[in-house]
Parts: structure tokens; sequence; C-alpha cells
């Protein structure tokens, strides 16, 4: 694994442990107003400042990595499954269900830009963090099931799945015990991604008040509470800390993501 | 010939049933809006008059589908079949006679709504894209040609922080710097020229930080080709050979990614021009459909950015088939 590999992984586990401990770790009261205590800069006291209304940013920031976390985790988890069932199925079969799920499934949703697919399913559903969530699962498991499907037709070939067909082994056996976990491996990097995609889009629409609704404190929201002019020239920290968290998780994701794939497949570490 | 336009019959047979599922999902996801959309629009305020003549108005009163397994007056489930006077078949109405209904709030037709915004928004997105390319080019060049260098690691890191930086991080941290602290641009809105400077660097930067990695590599793989060895034999200077030869055949992967990604743009342009004021579909999307819960708008604006984005994906496959005619074979 290669270095920003590691620091990905170990800014990870960093942010698991401070979601993990965020009542613990957070100095202040997250909801906590102080209208003496606006715009303050970074001290001893507020380690990174106050925002516009006197509320601790620190305080704020620990307990985002809980919610992005959260949608993260619930995101990548439940498209992944059913990304994976659904993909297994039309690689094994094929048939019409293949034709349904690649000829039409992954067209419609590739034609489709997810972000705005979200951004209507929350616009009718309204905000709130459950319908956040699965607006992202349902734009989420094509990408799952794509990376399985080709997975799939490329393991069911093997000398070792014709054998254990030619041994009687049922549909369900062939495909569980010796084609998926000969599979996964792609999933992996995919979930990694994943993982940085899910965290992006529910700061995305939070930012635009679409997801979890204020005074929560997703790190979305918290940049849309800092960055009006009056905040902005006032209390720039504000706006910096969560942006800043954001930026952190995504890249570590995506470091994460990229270093599995060169790990898992050898053809790329020479490159 | 007959095979290339077979290709493109099943490319357009593609396009249409894409283009078919959008419209139906975007006049079937107002339904998922709860309660009810006149009460959401008119307020508790409203008598039950107004509400009802709202409804016929708007045709919320008729039946959604084709079919639907509702309460009678007696209080029983059953399936009913609606025939073609449903909600569905009205809202296809409605586009095809060219105004995609009229706004909930504003009683316009969607579409002038929706032309008044458009250009704006076209225009934030060609000059995000100019400056994606003129950022990366040069970057990817620098990176590609000094491979494994040091200089194409430090690239290749900040490249991949580009990546991860979001618009909405991207965007303040423009507006502090610029216009905040140097006090040389407008922090929003769309007045001179020089206001879609900070918009377009915004939307631009993840992208060109993309770019930079695919210039990159398009860059190395050509690099290790036969014509760069004669055309090197030849005598040419490195410059040459580099920016005639080599970036010549190392953009067509690039031309890809560009019309897939004005796609992208034009979807994140609905966070960029919300956080500069920019008056672009998005900002009509975000602000007048979604907020003041005008859903007839929030379905125009989401159908005209989706066919928008396909449009352009589609042309940038063929131009590429076209750029490209290894292709074309496989």
């Amino acid at each position: 694994m290669n270095r920003l590999a590691i620091f990905g992984l170990a800014f990870i586990a960093l942010l698991v442990l401070v979601a993990l401990f965020a009542p613990l770790i957070a100095t202040h009261d997250v909801g906590a107003t102080n209208l003496l205590a606006r715009y303050l800069p970074p001290s001893s006291e507020h380690w990174l400042g106050t925002d516009a209304t006197g509320r601790d940013i620190f305080s704020r920031v620990v307990y985002g990595a809980r919610i992005s976390l959260r949608v993260g985790v619930v995101v990548v988890a439940v498209s992944a499954v059913v990304g994976t069932v659904v993909g297994a199925l039309a690689g094994f079969y094929g048939g019409w269900i293949d034709r349904i799920v690649s000829g039409y499934v992954f067209n419609v949703f590739l034609a489709f830009p997810g972000l705005l697919l979200a951004i209507a399913m929350v616009a009718f559903l309204g905000a709130g963090l459950n319908k956040l969530i699965l607006a992202l699962c349902i734009i989420g498991w094509v990408g799952y099931a794509r990376v399985m499907r080709a997975q799939v037709l490329k393991v069911r070939e093997y000398d070792f799945v014709q054998a254990a067909r030619a041994l009687g082994a049922r549909d369900w056996r062939i495909l569980f015990v010796h084609i998926l976990p000969n599979a996964v491996q792609p999933l992996i990097v995919q979930a990694s991604l994943g993982m940085a995609g899910a965290v992006l889009a529910e700061a995305s629409l939070s930012f635009l008040g679409l997801g979890v609704p204020p005074p929560a404190p997703s790190w979305g929201v918290m940049l849309d509470d800092a960055r009006d002019l009056a905040t902005l020239v006032r209390a720039p920290h504000a706006m910096l800390a969560p942006g800043l968290a954001i930026a952190l998780t995504v890249l570590a994701f995506n470091f994460l993501g990229d270093g599995l794939r060169e790990y898992l497949d050898p053809r790329q570490r020479r490159r | 010939m007959r095979h290339k336009l077979l290709d493109i019959a099943r490319r357009v047979l593609i396009l249409l049933v894409v283009v078919w599922t959008v419209v139906s999902l975007v006049t079937i996801l107002i339904e998922l809006v709860p309660g009810d959309p006149a009460t959401a629009i008119l307020g508790d305020q409203a008598t039950p008059e107004q509400l009802a003549q709202f409804r016929q108005k708007h045709g919320l009163d008729r039946p959604a589908f084709f079919f639907s397994y509702s309460e009678d007056e007696s209080g029983q489930r059953a399936l009913r079949w609606n025939g073609a006077d449903n909600r569905y078949v009205d809202y296809w109405r409605a586009i095809l006679r060219g105004d995609m209904g009229r706004s909930f709030r504003t009683d316009r037709p969607v579409l002038e709504l929706v032309l008044s915004r458009y250009g704006a928004t076209i225009e934030l997105a060609i000059a995000a894209l100019l400056v994606a390319v003129a950022i990366a080019v040069p970057l990817g060049v620098m990176a590609g040609t000094n491979h494994g260098k040091w200089l194409d690691n430090v690239l290749s890191v900040v490249a991949l922080v580009g990546i991860s930086l979001p618009s909405f991080v991207v965007g303040p941290l423009l507006i502090y710097i610029f216009a905040v602290w140097l006090g040389w641009l407008d922090p929003s809105g769309r007045f001179g020229w020089s206001s879609i400077i900070l918009p377009a660097l915004t939307l631009g930067s993840a992208l060109s930080a993309l770019l930079t990695r695919m210039v990159r590599s398009s860059v190395i793989e050509e690099l290790g080709e036969d014509y760069v060895r004669t055309a090197r034999a030849k005598g040419l200077s490195e410059r040459t050979v580099v920016y005639k030869h080599v970036l010549k055949n190392g953009l067509i992967p690039v031309v890809t990614i560009l019309g897939l990604q004005l796609g992208v743009l034009l979807a994140g342009a609905i966070i960029t021009e919300k956080i500069f004021n920019w008056p672009g579909l998005g900002l009509l999307l975000v602000d007048d459909g979604i907020n003041k819960r005008d859903y007839r708008l929030v379905q125009g604006c989401v159908l005209v950015i989706s066919v928008t984005y396909i449009f352009a994906n589609t042309l940038t496959d063929m131009v590429y088939r076209w750029l490209d005619p290894r292709i074309r074979v496989s």
C-alpha cells in the first residue's frame, strides 16, 4: 500500500473515533447559542472559534463527523448489498434479467446526473436525514451492480466454477460460495470511493438546504451558515473548519480507494 | 456504412427511451409530495373554494395515472382504470405543447421561466470548461513529461486534492480571498464580464484536477508509442514532439471526458449558482422551485437539466467515435 492510502486509513480511523466518542471530545453543547460570543476567533476556550450565533465550531465539527459517517456507512452498505445481489443475478443468469438490468437500468441511470436525481427526489419528498439516505441509496446501488455483473461474468467461466457445476452444485451454492467470494475485490474499492461520494453528496444537499435541516451540525449546513458576507468578513474560520473537515474526509476515502485499487490490481502497480 | 447507420439508430433509440424514463420519473415524483400541494402553496388560510379552484386549474384533482388503487366513497379499496384522462398524460401534453405547464406560483409558462435562465447556466458551464482546460493541459503535460520525478508526484497529489475539494468549499474560499480580502471582484451576482470569473473557477476546479490526471496518463502512454521515436529520430525538438504529436493523439480520451463532464458541470452548477447567486437554472430550481414548493417549476428545471445532460453525453459519444476510428470497429 502506498503512503497516501495509509494516510487515508489513519485519518478515517481518527474520524471513526471522533464520531464514536463525540460527547467526550466536544467541549461545548453543539446547539447552545451565545449572542455575547459571536464571531470569536480561535482561543483556549473555543478551539476553533465561534460562529454567527456564538456556537462552538470545534464541537459542531466533531458532531458533524457522526452525521457524515452515518450517511456514508448506511448508503454504502445498502447500495452495496442491493447492487451486489442485482448485479450478481444479472451476470449469473443472463437472459431477460440481464437485458433489463444492463440494457435498460444501467443506460438510464448512467444517462442521468446522480446529484440531480437526489436533489429532485428530496425536493418532492421533503428534506430530512432519512429521505436523503434513501435518495442516495436509490442512485448509489447501480455502480455496485455494474461492477458486480462484470465480475460475475468473468468469474463464472473459471475452471473451479465449471468443476462445482459438474459436481452437481446448485445455482445458489455456485453463486454464493464459489463466485461471490472471488468477485468482491473491486467492490471494496467501489465502497471506499462510494463513501467519499456519499459524504460529499450529504454535504452538498445539506448545503443547499435539502439534506439535514439546520441547526443540526452537518458540515454542509455549517458551510451554508458561514458563507454569507457578514460572517465571511468577521469569521472566515467558521467556513474553513467544516470545509477542511469535508475535504480531508473525502480525500482520505479517495486515497484509500486509489490505494486499494492499486494493491488489488498488480497490473496497475507498475505505473 | 450499414453498420454505422444501425449504430446511430440504436443510439437514438436508447436516447428516446432514456428521455421517456426521465419524463415519467419527473411526472411520478410529484406524487411523492407529502400532503397536498395546493395547501402547501396557498397556505393554511386558504378557503376550500380557493383550494378546489387551484387544484382544478393545475389538474391536481384528476387521477394521477392510467390506473389507481384508491378508496372510493364507500371506503372500498379497488384497482380502477382511469383511462387517458390523467395527470401523466396531461404532463406529456404540456411538454409536447411546448409550455411544460404553468408555474404554481407565478402562473407563467414553465418553459418561459426556464428559458430566461438557460443562457446563464450554459455560459457558466462553458466558462468552467475553458478554465479547466486552460489549467489542466499545461499541468498534465508537465506531469506527464516528467513522469516519476518529484514534479509529477507533487502535481498528482495536487490533482487528487483538487478532485476532493467540493465547490461549496472552493467557492466561499475564493469569495473570501478575492472579494473580502483583496476586494478585486464582486462576491456574487451577474453584472459585468468579471463576475463570471469566480463562479467559473469554482465550478471548473474539480474538473481541472480530473483533467490534469487524464492528460498526464495520456501523455505518458503516447510517449511510449513508435511514432514518438520516429519524430525524435527525425530530430524534432522535444517541444514539437510533445505539443504537435503527442498532445494531438493524447487529447482524444480527454475530449470524451470533457463532453461527459459538461453534463456533470450542468448538475454541479446548481451548487455554484447558489453560492454566487448566479441567475441560472440551478438557482431557479432551488430558490424559486424547491424552496417555494413550486413543484411544476421543479419538474421543468429537472427535466431541462437532465435532457441537456443526456444530449451532451450522446453528442460526445458520437464525436468520440468520429475522432478515433479504432473505436468504431470494436
